[in-house]
């Protein structure tokens, strides 16, 4: 006879309140219809800021729920922080944006908490059975959303490229994950930790982990798997490609983060060579192909897969301190792409979405604050200190050369070199190209709201330097306590 | 070996009667039926479609609709078959996790039936 001990609940009761809340604001929308999509999106606001404090009650140590296939951590606490800050700036960026374009249904930002409820089950999952049912909660949500314009082509495409190469993905990862358990024995983390810790690794283990790497770079765009982001990026509604860049990244770094250290941390002599290789490839390709771009989120796609590379950097250190490097960069760069996006949803002239590089042209002039705060951000995905994008870099660069990975430092750091072409031929574009077309204003009170406040973070990021780092170090031992 | 292979033996007789029947069928419909074939009679049965035509069809999204739900209360079924043979053993916990699945089920049928998935015309 099972008892309750089992469910355990506590540690996923924000889960579960969300999941709940969610639920509620369906019925609540289908009820009332499509006239109730902004009170239904700020009551989404509403449910994600009080999963948020939840999530930030502190549990006092590890916790496991659901017979331990569900993890709490100080890792898993950080991530879910963040990813509920994403889709928070992605549900208040859509507000105008759906209404303008004509698909403001309810069923819009419902399924933004459910790819967010997905999206936290992958952060918490500790068994190979929960990591894949978190994962297909938050993409069969996501593809719907990148679909959302039904009735533009460009979106369809992206939502089916997305379905099907996501589909893809899973199959690899299910199938790693099928070769994992037969040769392991067990699907569970902390078991699957065991068994590698006694000893002797059969090869079917390592091709079933090779499979799981190979899907889990597919969720994080990770070069040679990265080739949907772009035309995703591209063909979805502008605050989507926002919500696309910055949540489901960080759950998918999460993910990935904790199943090469937690069940697979013995083997790290044998998934260090993948990921260093990859991490490469991203940086280096992302530098390159960005380059030629001429439209702004194709330009955006290119820099994710970019800074995925450099992420990587710190978990092919396999170090406490890498780890750490990688929780900061992540935060960074949630706040800097959010800040970024919402630049380019404020590019908008006569009522009509521009995605073009040129249509920046002359901003300069013609809007001084906006293209302030966007030359902020490019510094910032470029790396010059004293903006944040530098801090990021400079905690992924000493883990790396601490680890003593140097040539993997010195490609990084070269290939931000080329990167930085492409940002600064933005601001170049903006202050010293003709003035092109002048872009609609005003632009909103949430937006200003938006790009004052991730500037500011941006800009100004020495104080947040000392608590971001207390946070990332504890969220890093935490993973690698056990 | 020897007895795990006779555990299957079953099995083995199950297969050898159903193709013999099979045939046999097939064969007494041959010989003993009269055949009067015509061009429909001939073709091969694709639920109502031209079995060999352009795969980018128009296809009215209702039948998608109609296959969807029915997978998931098929599911659901097969879910519950097991459940309830077990409920003696799981106990208390067990019921109640159904119930919560079937409540979370229910949600996602009031907004099908609310979103008209339901009405054929």
């Amino acid at each position: 006879m099972l008892s309750w001990d089992f469910l355990a609940l506590q540690p996923a009761l924000p889960e579960v309140f969300l999941a709940l809340s969610t639920m509620v604001l369906l019925m609540l929308g289908v009820f009332r219809g499509d006239g109730h999509t902004r009170i239904i999106s700020w009551f989404a606001v509403l449910v994600l800021g009080l999963t948020l404090l939840l999530v930030l009650d502190d549990l006092g140590g590890t916790k496991r729920a659901f017979g331990d296939i569900f993890i709490v951590d100080a890792f898993a606490q950080f991530m879910k922080v963040l990813v509920l800050i994403g889709s928070s700036f992605a549900v208040v960026m859509s507000l105008g944006y759906i209404e303008r374009e004509k698909i403001a249904r309810f069923e819009y930002p419902i399924l933004f908490l459910f790819a967010t409820l997905g999206m936290m089950m992958m952060i918490s999952a500790n068994d190979l059975i929960s990591l894949y049912l978190g994962l297909e909660l938050q993409s069969l949500s996501l593809y719907v959303i990148a679909a959302f314009r039904r009735d533009s082509t460009r979106s369809t495409e992206a939502g089916l490229k997305y379905f099907v190469l996501g589909a893809l993905s899973s199959g690899m990862l299910l199938y790693g994950a099928s070769m994992v358990y037969g040769f392991a024995g067990t699907t569970g983390f902390d078991r699957l930790a065991a068994v590698l810790d006694a000893g002797a690794v059969p090869v079917g283990l390592i091709v079933g982990l090779v499979f799981v790497i190979a899907g889990l770079a597919f969720k994080v765009a990770a070069v040679p798997f990265h080739m949907w982001t772009p035309d995703v990026y591209e063909g979805a509604p502008t605050p989507v490609t926002a919500f696309f860049a910055v949540a489901p990244k960080v759950a998918a770094m999460a993910l990935f983060v904790r199943v090469m250290i937690d069940p697979f941390g013995a083997l790290i002599g044998q998934w260090q060579q993948i990921i260093v290789f990859i991490s490469i490839a991203s940086m280096v390709l992302a530098a390159f192909a960005a380059i030629n771009q001429t439209n702004i989120k194709r330009l955006m796609a290119y820099s994710s897969i970019g800074h995925v590379g450099y992420m990587l950097i710190g978990l092919a250190a396999g170090t406490q301190e890498g780890i750490s490097g990688l929780i900061i960069y992540l935060t960074i760069y949630v706040f800097m792409t959010v800040g970024t996006f919402a630049c380019i949803l404020c590019m908008r002239s006569h009522g009509r979405m521009l995605e073009g590089i040129d249509d920046l042209a002359g901003l300069g002039k013609t809007n001084p604050p906006m293209a302030a705060v966007l030359t902020a951000f490019m510094f910032s995905l470029t790396g010059i200190p004293p903006v944040a994008g530098f801090f990021g870099k400079f905690f992924i660069f000493r883990a790396a050369i601490n680890a003593e990975m140097y040539t993997l430092a010195v490609i990084g750091v070269l290939s931000s070199v080329v990167a930085a072409f492409y940002y600064m031929r933005i601001v170049k574009i903006m202050y010293f190209d003709e003035p092109a077309e002048r872009f609609d204003r005003p632009i909103g009170r949430e937006m200003t709201l938006i790009l004052v406040g991730t500037g500011l973070f941006i800009v100004f990021f020495f104080p947040f330097i000392a608590p971001l780092l207390e946070g990332a170090d504890a969220a890093a031992s935490s993973l690698f306590v056990g | 070996m020897e007895a795990l292979l006779l555990e299957y033996l079953p099995i083995l007789i199950f297969l050898g009667i159903a193709t013999a029947l099979a045939l046999l069928i097939v064969a007494a419909a041959f010989i003993a039926a009269r055949q009067r074939p015509d061009s429909e009679k001939l073709s091969a049965y694709e639920c109502g479609f031209d079995a060999f035509d352009d795969a980018r069809g128009m296809f009215d999204v209702r039948f998608y609709l109609v296959a969807i739900l029915f997978i998931i209360f098929d599911l659901e079924v097969a879910f519950l078959f097991p459940w309830a043979v077990t409920l003696g053993e799981i106990g208390l916990v067990g019921f109640w996790s159904m119930i919560v699945f079937l409540a979370v089920l229910t949600v996602g049928f009031i907004y099908e039936w609310k979103k008209g998935a339901l009405e054929w015309e």
